[in-house]
């Protein structure tokens, strides 16, 4: 588990009643997260609905009628984080969750990390949730020790009231929380958390807080902010990256109705950071308005280094480049000399193509801007960095940038980077009205920050039993860090973390490299990252190789990961990320990675050494892959008929230790598969001349209902520490659908997207 | 220009060629009607035109005149539709940003075939994308509603007898 050490302090009542404008009082407690000293805490609190309510700490406050807010710092983007995080301090609390009133948090740095990526909301913040409800528990019943003068030691909470057996009384929370004000702060070695066996919500399948409202067509999204005397702009960004307006004739749409003003977006700026894309936006009355005039813009741009790339042939060159020698990341052993010697060899080359997120929500922000102050509503994972690139762009500081986190529909990454909230502050502010944003699905699909386009190598080498001796990898594909800096062309340690220096194999001889590839589009985190490129091709690959041997895939699996151990992937002379965590705490289990494996080739008919083609036209296919500390394997029946190809069954296996929601680590695991078999069946985003040539649910189509096939999912593993949920269910689901393809027809499916090759029913 | 939504009159100053989408969300501040692709791929924005589903991106305003317009916040008044329930009950949604125009999809479905098979609804659902990849958890409550669905008719019938 990350330390997030809690050190508790009084705050000053009257301070805070001060800053916060609050008529009652109560109870305060402070408590350090990761990343920030204690700086009590004008903010805590006051999002409570009802403004006389008693925070109690930075994430609770308590109302006299009993209410119990709690913030949610982290932002919900479907992954039910504003029931995840919040239903962990309601448990410890003792509250009772109907009278729980979940508050979204402002971008603050007091609430430590606010980026809401790389599944981790859960795992870094659990123990500090446990801590801020059993603290406030404490005080509330040494408040009703007090009032009834018995020690605290009898008192004791129990769903939203305190009570002493002794003399049968009880008090509310709501009754309680002003004399709590008046306590001590426990020390944090003297909380007492409560034992598992004890739990009334962790590890629960609690509803949705939002659901209620979601389905009354009530949830407030990015798209749906409203502000009095509100604008609405259109923006036609440059389609190439680094390119600029060179000429702009807006004569036409000018004249179109609605039309308050036509503003040049400056950017073209390389590396791209977060900024806005340069562009000419159309800024209206209303939504129609703007987009149609933008569509009556005649633009020129001016011409950039990247106006020659095509994304086809340049997958192509990666794929050849990985056919060569290249930068060494890690090595084992002696692989050139056991390829030399090898009884066997095998080699096969791979790539996935651009993706883009598409999530449901196009991106959208709103914004004003008042002198030396700026208030933002947008659909962000990263309220911290919102406020920090939002005030470079302004030439404010951080603490003049309010942000307010709506519901996000959906984020996959897209929505860790601003650049939209950006926009919107530097037209609110040209302006000098509010400015809401609103991206069209074209724009989203053109201008993400995409999936980067990737090839992958593997040679192997075996001996006459069949044994793996030998194992060469390499990859290529534009890295992320080239979105921050210029001149990269390898990936990051952080990226090869990613299910590539660290698969999980023993194989004595075993070395993986890089080979340089351009960066020639914005390129991003897209749910699970580089996982979705390795997991495929290690996946495949061992695939090829058990069907080489006539092996049954899960049986030779198990040999290549070998004995129970953990694996510490920093020996190949690799720095090591492990999703931030230590692998003290969070070791590459191989026993847990094997147990996972078993579970899923058990939900799989993998027919017997010899015999792996199925009945004709239908084949089963596995993967297993550890990411973000979760492991998790994917069982999937495919039907291939005539060249056409159906999914029929799909089964996950997830160890994510500790589920405090099992229904929504299983939606994610849901969706995780609808995500991957999107991907694996028909995504790509096709750029020539360095543009993006889709541009709507057409042409980067996702998968719909009557794709979607029978699915079920396993949880296990729930005795370690919760680990990542949101990302580790969509590495193997690619690698599964191609492996049963082949076990189905014999065709080997190495370049992605499925539909390249087979129709999809 | 006069459009019926809900059961309610509203006046709209509008261009004629708006799409009803737009004059919902900007005119009206009717934001349950969700934007995803505005080109009647993705279903998001779904809503009954005399009880038919219809894609309100698609729809100018001018060829909604005189029509019965029912969107998501007309669907139930306290969210109590048997597929409000149903939603609810399987936890269906995760970001939920296409559950309006899953709902109205579905409603639009089991009004006009209460008893329908998997592979009407498959059909009748094939225009809504969810990218969250809620479809296993929406068919099981749309099977699930249609007890609930029938049942309710069932009753209504019998009390008008
Ligand atoms: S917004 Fe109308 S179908 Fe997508
Ligand atoms: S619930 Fe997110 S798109 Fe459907």
């Amino acid at each position: 588990m990350t330390d997030n050490t809690n050190a508790i302090s009084l705050v000053d009542r009257r301070r805070f009643l001060k800053l916060a404008g609050v008529s009652s009082s109560g109870l305060i407690l402070g408590a350090t997260l990761p990343n920030f000293q204690p700086a009590w805490a004008d903010i805590a609190g006051t999002a409570a609905k009802d403004k006389s309510a008693a925070p109690l700490n930075l994430f609770v406050s308590i109302a006299k009628d009993n209410t119990v807010s709690i913030v949610c710092h982290r932002s919900e983007m479907g992954q039910g984080i504003r029931t995840g995080l919040p239903q962990v301090v309601a448990d410890e609390l003792e509250a009772d969750w109907d009278l729980v009133e979940v508050v979204q948090g402002l971008g603050d740095k007091r609430y430590g990390n606010q980026n809401t990526d790389g599944s981790r909301s859960i795992r870094n913040f659990y123990t500090t949730m446990r801590t801020m409800g059993a603290s406030a528990r404490t005080m509330l019943e040494q408040a009703a020790a007090q009032l009834w003068s018995v020690p605290a030691s009898e008192c004791q909470a129990r769903k939203h009231r305190v009570h002493h057996s002794a003399s049968n009384r009880s008090a509310s929370f709501g009754e309680l929380a002003e004399l709590a004000a008046t306590q001590k702060v426990p020390a944090e070695d003297t909380l007492v958390l409560k034992t598992p066996t004890n739990f009334n919500y962790i590890g629960k399948p609690v509803a949705t807080y939002d659901t209620p409202a979601i389905v009354q067509g009530k949830g407030v999204f990015g798209q749906d902010v409203i502000l009095e005397d509100m604008l609405i702009a259109s923006i036609e960004r440059a389609p190439v990256l680094g390119s600029k307006v060179a000429a702009v004739d807006d004569s036409a749409a000018r004249k179109i109705s609605g039309v308050v003003a036509i503003e040049n977006m400056d950017g073209g700026i390389e590396p791209p950071l977060f900024h806005p894309l340069a562009g000419v936006a159309v800024i209206a009355t209303n939504t129609w308005a703007a987009m149609k005039a933008r569509r009556a813009l005649d633009i020129e741009w001016t011409d950039t280094s990247h106006a020659s790339h095509d994304s086809a042939p340049f997958i192509e060159t990666l794929k050849q480049r990985v056919q060569q020698p290249g930068k060494v990341v890690t090595k084992y052993g002696d692989v050139a000399s056991s390829l030399a010697s090898a009884a066997y060899k095998h080699s096969a080359t791979y790539s996935v193509p651009y993706l883009a997120h598409a999530s449901m929500e196009p991106p959208s922000a709103t914004a004003v801007v008042k002198d030396d102050h700026c208030e933002i509503w947008a659909c962000v994972q990263v309220p911290q960095a919102t406020q920090q690139h939002v005030a470079n762009a302004l030439g404010l500081t951080p603490e003049q940038i309010k942000v307010n986190v709506t519901l996000l529909g959906g984020g996959f990454g897209r929505k860790s980077k601003p650049d939209f909230a950006v926009e919107a502050a530097l037209l609110a502010k040209k302006m000098q009205r509010p400015v809401k944003v609103v991206w069209s699905r074209e724009d989203d699909i053109r201008h993400d920050y995409f999936h980067a386009a990737a090839a992958s190598h593997f040679e192997s080498a075996m001996d006459d039993d069949g044994q793996v001796t030998g194992w060469q990898q390499r990859t290529a594909f534009p890295t992320i860090s080239g979105t921050f800096a210029n001149g990269v062309e390898h990936p990051s340690n952080g990226e090869l973390s990613l299910g590539f220096a660290d698969i999980p194999f023993d194989i004595p001889h075993r070395q993986c490299e890089t080979a340089p590839a351009e960066y020639e589009a914005r390129i991003g985190w897209l749910r699970s990252v580089s996982n979705i490129q390795n997991a495929f091709a290690v996946c495949s690959f061992a695939d090829e190789l058990a069907h080489l041997r006539n092996r049954k895939p899960d049986e030779f699996l198990l040999e290549l990961i070998g004995e129970d151990r953990h694996i510490d992937p920093n020996q190949g002379d690799f720095e090591y990320g492990n999703h931030g965590a230590s692998l003290k705490d969070f070791p590459l289990d191989t026993a847990r990675l094997k147990q996972v494996l078993a579970v899923t080739a058990a939900k799989a008919d993998l027919t017997q050494k010899g015999d792996h083609v199925q009945k004709a036209g239908e084949g089963w296919g596995i993967a297993v892959h550890r990411s973000f500390l979760s492991y998790v394997g994917i069982a999937t029946k495919v039907a291939v008929e005539n060249g056409r190809v159906a999914i029929k069954e799909m089964h996950c296996v997830a160890d994510v230790g500790l589920a405090v929601n099992p229904d929504r680590v299983e939606s994610q695991m849901e969706g995780s598969m609808v995500f991957g078999m999107s991907l694996a069946l028909m995504g790509g985003i096709n750029m020539e001349k360095g543009a993006v040539t889709n541009s709507n649910f057409h042409d980067y189509p996702l998968l719909r209902m009557q794709q979607s096939p029978k699915m079920s999912v396993t949880l296990m593993g729930t005795e370690h520490a919760p680990a990542g949920v949101g990302e580790p269910g969509v590495p193997p689901v690619a690698p599964s659908i191609t492996n049963a393809i082949f076990a189905a027809c014999g065709e080997r499916i190495r370049d992605l997207p499925v539909n390249k090759h087979l129709q999809l029913v | 220009m006069e459009l019926t939504i809900n059961g309610k009159v509203h006046q709209v100053d509008v261009d004629d060629d708006t799409p009803l989408l737009w004059a919902l969300r900007d005119e009206l501040k009717m934001t349950g009607t969700k934007f995803g692709c505005g080109a009647g791929l993705c279903g998001a924005c779904t809503i009954h035109i005399n009880g038919n589903p219809a894609r309100a991106c698609l729809t100018p305003i001018a060829a909604a005149k005189g029509a019965k317009i029912t969107t998501i916040e007309g669907l139930s008044d306290t969210g109590d539709h048997p597929l409000q329930q149903a939603w609810v009950k399987h936890n269906v949604p995760q970001c939920g940003y296409c559950q309006s125009g899953q709902l109205m999809s579905a409603a639009a479905l089991l009004a006009n075939n209460p008893t329908p098979s998997e592979k009407e609804i498959d059909s009748a659902m094939s225009g809504n994308l969810c990218r969250c990849g809620t479809y296993p958890r929406i068919k099981a409550a749309i099977q699930d509603a249609v007890h609930y669905y029938n049942a309710s008719e069932q009753q209504e019938k019998q009390g008008g007898e």
